[in-house]
């Protein structure tokens, strides 16, 4: 049922010229920034396998950066919750909102909170969260989901964002990128005033300083950060840091990956506020370290690496099959090559069966990966998991096998070639094997194993 | 415990090269033949394993595999006309094993002597002239298997320079998936059409003659989007270049 439902959402993608048009032009940009500033770097690769070592030594040694990061943090009068799974971490932030009489929030882009599905508890609540993120601020408006971690728009053209800024936010009806932008820009410049709390992710915690370190081009983590007087980090807990000497691998991994850009427009640090309540910005500052299942995934050796993740997205751009098909047709809050194997593995298998399996493992996605993770392999195991539990349910699964290749091979045009192949092929395959120089056909032609 | 290797190459002719294009088998023959090297194909068609590991049938693929090595081991190298294969004994293979030390021995002994065709040529045999002819204007597909995971990436071009007559032009993203993807083709065949075409109008795109691979199942995926698209361009396999049976 799973993979029917895979099916038919991409096909939807497939049929849809305008999201073609968007993703393909969109990746293709990214993509070759990304190309160009890599080229520039000599010691690319050895920035890269820094990278996956730092990664490496900070998941062996998580719980102890962790447990430093809390210091660091409470040291400061910052607070820190540790959040075992979604509903911890979404009652936390709301018990946060109710009890501070909190109307409003603003939101920098986070990809945890799609995973805790935090807009809808709060919107439930009577309490409003306004997505700051131009991109997320254009999915929100659409009640959609972001379809790509870096570029959560990335389905929609400007004329799709036209019109919809036309038809929800009432504003005349414009297709200039800027234009669209400066209506976009006005509308959230009240929201940041008015928000009572601002709410954001984390692309990295260091945890010498309790530092929380944000990441981005537009201005709006800095207003969500600077404006209301309660700040909330949520943060997955394999985003820590050491130090500012590895922060400062990663950061360029990152962006680099990501965009292409050597520095991002913004990056912004964020420590609790002193005990001196009279200095600018939030007098609160709250960490929300959230596992949902990532400890889990930390013990399993196969599977670890995946927590590597710094996630720049850059496995998106590369992969044929997400740029065929967008990020939504994936139905999960991680999509593309990272997401197939994070989101079984985070949300079950059950959950996701068929993702492990929306893959050419063509190996665009590891060669790309600034923490070299390797994705094929995961999802080689993931899939040998899939077939495992599959075989298990269905004992007759010889049978359903024969007749699933069969249907299949009945209506492709390529495999009727190729049947018509065998059978032309036939005749010289013989001569071959007649041939009295060397080339011999010492078995039969086709020799089953069994 | 396997026998000592004798000093003759196994051509090893993967299924789907036995099953749907054995011309590229006896191309590949022709090659080590011009070279003088004494070989012999143990078992063609022979499966590695490497669908059904794909498809996370383990067990099966196990099974398999240990009939391929057993077919194998005896020989001093084996050469194969396909990356996917020669990466599936060579990469997945060991870890296939880590449970059986004894076979996990045997498949390390012979993945060690296990060649796809082009690095054979440049690296093992260090022979860059077939002295052939073939008058055609062609580009290269770089094969997923071959370019990525096994690192072959200037071997066959370094070979088809040396083809008299031949001219290679690059394409766009020359190793850009073709969406084959083994049983992904069927199993998600609209995105791999999809793919498939994308890659055939960026060949077209570079008004070649033909578009060489060095794998088959890219070579045979191509050759169809290319055909739905209405497009004239050739598909051949780097073997049947180098063996002299590609013609325009």
């Amino acid at each position: 049922m799973r993979e029917n439902r895979f099916r038919k959402r991409y096909q939807a993608a497939l049929n849809d010229a305008q999201l073609q048009k968007g993703v393909s032009a969109a990746t293709r940009l990214l993509v070759s920034m990304r190309e160009k500033t890599v080229a520039e770097i000599p010691d690319w690769q050895a920035l890269r396998e820094r990278g996956r070592a730092i990664r490496e030594h900070t998941l062996d040694h998580l719980d102890g950066c962790l447990e430093t990061l809390e210091q660091s943090v409470t040291r400061q009068g910052g607070h820190v919750f540790w959040a075992k799974d979604d509903e911890a971490a979404r009652r936390y932030v709301l018990d946060l909102a109710l009890s501070r009489g909190v109307k409003t929030i603003v939101k920098g882009k986070s990809m945890i909170s799609e995973e805790i599905g935090l807009n809808d508890a709060l919107e439930a609540h009577g309490v409003e969260p306004v997505e700051t993120d131009l991109g997320e601020f254009i999915v929100q408006l659409a009640d959609e989901h972001p379809s790509h971690i870096l570029a959560p728009a990335i389905h929609k053209t400007k004329e799709d964002i036209s019109l919809l800024f036309a038809r929800k936010l009432l504003k005349p009806k414009v297709t200039e990128p800027k234009a669209l932008m400066a209506q976009a820009r006005e509308h959230l410049r009240g929201k940041f005033l008015e928000a009572q709390m601002g709410v954001t992710g984390a692309n990295f915690a260091v945890a010498r300083t309790g530092t929380v370190v944000l990441t981005e081009n537009e201005g709006n983590i800095r207003f969500s950060t600077t404006c209301p007087p309660v700040h909330v980090s949520i943060m997955s807990l394999e985003k820590v840091v050491p130090d500012w000497s590895e922060l400062y691998v990663l950061l360029n991994l990152l962006i680099i990956s990501a965009t292409g850009q050597r520095l991002s427009t913004y990056v912004s640090f964020l420590n609790p506020p002193m005990a001196d309540k009279t200095r600018h910005g939030p007098k609160e500052f709250h960490l929300v370290l959230l596992d949902n299942g990532r400890s889990r995934i930390l013990g399993d050796e196969r599977y670890r690496s995946i927590l590597r993740c710094i996630r720049c997205a850059a496995c998106f751009n590369v992969c044929p099959v997400y740029t065929k098909i967008g990020g939504h047709a994936y139905g999960t809050v991680y999509p593309g090559p990272m997401g197939s194997v994070l989101s079984p593995l985070l949300f079950g298998l059950d959950a996701h069966e068929e993702l492990p399996f929306a893959s050419t493992l063509c190996g665009a996605c590891r060669d790309v990966c600034p923490v070299k993770i390797d994705i094929p392999n995961m999802l080689l195991e993931l899939r040998s998991d899939v077939t495992e539990n599959w075989k298990a349910r269905h004992r007759m699964y010889g049978r359903r096998l024969r007749v699933e290749v069969w249907s299949r091979v009945a209506g492709d045009e390529t495999v009727l070639r190729w049947a018509s192949r065998i059978a032309r092929s036939a005749e010289p395959i013989l001569n071959v094997a007649k041939a009295p120089d060397g080339f011999k056909l010492s078995h039969r032609r086709f020799e089953r194993s069994e | 415990m396997s026998p000592e290797p004798r000093e003759t190459i196994s051509l090893f002719v993967p299924c789907v090269v036995d099953q749907f294009r054995p011309g590229v088998a006896r191309a590949s023959a022709d090659v080590l033949r011009k070279l003088d090297l004494g070989f012999e194909t143990p078992g063609p068609g022979i499966c590695c394993g490497q669908p059904a590991f794909n498809q996370g049938f383990r067990e099966e693929a196990r099974r398999v595999a240990r009939k391929w090595i057993q077919h194998h081991e005896a020989y001093s190298a084996v050469v194969a006309p396909s990356g996917s294969c020669v990466n599936m004994v060579r990469n997945h293979y060991p870890a296939l094993f880590d449970k059986e030390p004894d076979w996990r021995r045997r498949a390390l002994a012979v993945a060690a002597r296990t060649y796809e065709l082009t690095e054979y040529l440049v690296h093992v045999a260090k022979r860059l002239d077939l002295g052939v002819q073939c008058p055609l204007r062609a580009t290269y597909h770089d094969s997923c298997h071959v370019t990525r995971h096994l690192g072959v990436r200037e071997e066959p071009r370094r070979l088809l320079q040396h083809v008299d007559g031949l001219v290679l032009v690059e394409m766009e993203q020359s190793d850009r998936c073709c969406g084959f993807g083994g049983l992904f083709r069927w199993t998600h065949a609209p995105i791999s059409r999809a793919l498939s075409e994308e890659k055939a109008r960026m060949i077209e795109a570079t008004g070649v003659d033909a578009v060489i691979t060095a794998e088959t199942g890219c070579l045979l995926n191509i050759e169809a989007a290319l055909d739905r698209i209405g497009s004239r361009v050739k598909a051949f396999h780097v073997a049947e270049v180098l063996g002299g049976m590609a013609r325009a």
